[in-house]
């Protein structure tokens, strides 16, 4: 449909227009007049089309509106009350304000602390799993051998950190001493007792720079196997962004006297930009929306074991604000720099 | 004797135009080589830290509870036992939950990309009123996190009903809950797993599509549906391809919506998720008296089942990494 706009202008679905496409009055109107003749105006080849294009969403905005619509207010009312359950029947709410919002935030014993915990910690992965990403990406997009099999391998996280995968290792010995665990874990996942990132941290703030930063660093560092695991498709949607570049850019660039450095900057870096919002995104969603996420787990054990329905809709709402707000303020940031090449 | 004499002539010609460029030649090909081994070096390493669990959990799995912990056997076990296999069978009641999870898979995904496929054409070839809100509506199932509306989705099908119309004949609604049936509804409506990302990748692919393949058809005397399933799907069909793969493999690892819906199946994920509480339980019954399982014991055995729940996905993605991959890549860059 797009090429048709540019040469036609489409018009706007008024109010008017809307009612007469889906509302047989054209055929009524006939039948009254008697006359036969079809007369083009109100069923229009435009109609028509809409009627079929709607035929096909159809199923989308049935699911939408049972599936998805409905239980999203029902939910936001249900955290807005204290919900009974009755044995096989439901379950009974009434009205209370806001009281589930405050047991979430000030009552509950975890919500407030995982919730701080998790965000800072989405707020370090988000970014090293997009320059992360990116840097891999630019790799993997130059010519060398076993091009095709690296990236494969690096597509395998997004099956093997999928759904119940991740989170279920996290869980043994939950009960248990933790040291125990740690030590059993280093035993079962390292073939070697050396550390060289604890080593490396030990000495650095031995020697006394600003250690907050390097704290920082080395959070990443550490959780490199995590944001690896998270970073699959971004990979491969940068790479499909750096193979549109097209090579007669690069080559005026080498004519001109470009270093790669400087070429990377000029020409790789702005051309991938646009991507770089879609990918944020994704990271975004993926990451709040985690198995072994410990806000999760907690919506889950308030819903499910204790069977607080009310609370853990009022939470999971707070939840999902925050994701919302967190999406805004990325988005809002990244079209700022964003450069979109037309063509 | 006359290649070494040409390799000779070769090198001496690269001393000498290197001299003449003033060194440039040289400095160029060793940068290169430092680079090429850099990255070498970085995608081995990144490569093997993706695949080393892997390699772990599969040298752990079968070794003896033994030699867990013994700290000279570190991957290599002392002898090779399937018994850990054998108890982790028991413990998820594997042939039962695998083909369970197979079928179900299979017909949930099959479900979901045929509606989406559907509406991801709508969306793509068609204009009607209300098109951008609904396509809205599309990027809200995205971010909607499932959880908000579990409570209520579950409440819902305990006693369901569409807009009251079944309670208008029978006078209540009906009792769905524990069957396929409400997550088979949901797959047709497009709100199962990730359902509005497969939208969205199928919208992309379509709106790639020429106009005028279109517009050949119609002059042709083909109606909307006829080129839909005569143009349009033929072309799509990797795509659609690996939507279905995406969505057999999210499914096939998916929690959250095999324990709401599917929970009376016995579905492997589901059993995974669970298999630590069962643990202790089946080993006091294997030896008569309460045990409490080590935790090294513990992580093995969930290793298994990770590897085991695991395994078909690899070999499944093995056979179709191209599809995987490009696709994605396609949706990417038009936008």
């Amino acid at each position: 449909m797009a090429q048709a706009k540019s040469k036609v202008g489409v018009r706007k679905w008024g109010l008017k227009d809307s009612i007469l496409t889906y509302l047989p009055i054209e055929p009524l109107i006939r039948l009254i007049k008697g006359s036969k003749k079809k007369n083009g105006t109100f069923d229009s080849m435009r109609s028509r089309n809409a009627r079929i294009g709607t035929l096909f969403v159809l199923p989308f905005i049935l699911g939408f509106l049972v599936f998805m619509l409905r239980p999203l207010c029902e939910s936001l009312l249900m955290s807005l009350s204290a919900v009974k359950i009755i044995q096989g029947a439901g379950y009974t709410s009434t009205l209370n304000g806001f009281e589930n919002y405050k047991y979430a935030l000030t009552v509950d014993p975890d919500f407030n602390n995982f919730l701080v915990d998790e965000i800072g910690r989405m707020a370090i992965n988000a970014i090293s799993t997009l320059v992360l990403s990116f840097v891999i990406a630019v790799i993997l997009n130059q010519n060398f051998k076993g091009r095709t099999a690296a990236r494969a391998i690096f597509f395998l996280p997004v099956i093997l950190a999928s759904g119940v995968l991740p989170g279920i290792e996290a869980q043994v010995g939950s009960n248990q001493e933790i040291t125990m665990i740690e030590s059993v874990a280093e035993e079962l996942s390292s073939s070697s007792g050396i550390n060289i990132s604890a080593t490396l941290e030990e000495l650095l703030s031995v020697s006394g720079m600003a250690s907050s930063v390097f704290d920082i660093l080395f959070t990443m560092i550490d959780s490199i196997y995590d944001i690896v695991m998270a970073s699959g498709i971004q990979i491969i949607v940068f790479l499909s962004g750096l193979q549109a570049i097209s090579p007669s850019l690069y080559e005026a660039a080498d004519m001109e006297g470009c270093t790669a450095w400087e070429s990377f900057w000029k020409i790789t870096f702005p051309m991938v930009s646009p991507l770089l919002l879609v990918n944020c995104i994704y990271t975004i969603i993926d990451f709040f929306m985690k198995n072994d996420n410990k806000v999760m787990e907690r919506i889950n054990t308030v819903m499910y074991s204790q069977l607080r329905f009310g609370e853990s809709a009022a939470m999971s709402w707070i939840y999902f604000a925050i994701a919302l707000a967190f999406i805004a303020v990325s988005s809002f940031i990244i079209t700022r720099g964003v450069h979109y090449y037309e063509d | 004797m006359k290649t070494n004499k040409t390799e000779m002539i070769r090198k001496r010609d690269f001393w000498e135009a290197n001299r003449q460029s003033g060194g440039y030649l040289l400095r160029n090909k060793i940068s290169k080589m430092i680079v090429s081994v850099v990255r070498a070096l970085l995608l081995f390493g990144l490569c093997f830290m993706i695949i080393q669990p892997l390699l772990t959990r599969f040298s752990t799995s079968l070794m003896p509870e033994k030699d867990l912990y013994d700290s000279t056997v570190i991957l290599v076990p002392r002898e090779i036992t399937f018994d850990n296999y054998r108890i982790v069978a028991d413990l998820t009641g594997l042939p039962k939950s695998m083909l369970n999870t197979l079928w179900t898979c299979t017909l949930v995904s099959v479900l979901q990309v045929i509606a989406c496929t559907l509406v991801g054409y709508g969306f793509a070839r068609y204009d009607f009123p209300l098109k951008k809100l609904w396509f809205g509506c599309v990027i809200v199932t995205i971010i909607v996190p499932p959880q908000t509306i579990a409570t209520a989705l579950y409440m819902n099908f305990v006693d369901f009903d569409v807009l009251g119309i079944i309670k208008l004949f029978t006078g209540k609604g009906v009792k769905l809950h524990g069957s396929i049936v409400p997550y088979s509804l949901m797959s047709i409506t497009c709100m199962g797993l990730k359902n509005g990302l497969y939208i969205y990748m199928l919208r992309q692919y379509f709106r790639g599509i020429p106009k005028s393949l279109e517009e050949a058809a119609y002059v042709d005397g083909c109606g909307s549906l006829h080129t839909f399933v005569r143009i349009m799907l033929p072309d799509a069909m990797p795509t659609i391809l690996s939507c279905f793969l995406f969505s057999f493999v999210w499914q096939w690892t998916d929690l959250f919506y095999t324990r709401n819906f599917l929970s009376n199946y016995t579905i492997f994920s589901n059993e995974l998720s669970t298999i630590l509480t069962r643990m202790s339980l089946y080993f006091s019954n294997e030896t008569g008296k309460p045990t409490i399982v080590p935790v090294g014991r513990q992580m093995q055995l969930v290793s298994i089942g990770i590897l085991v729940c695991s395994l078909p996905l690899i070999i499944l993605y093995i056979f179709t990494q191209r599809t995987f991959v490009e696709s994605i890549a396609m949706s990417g860059t038009k936008e």
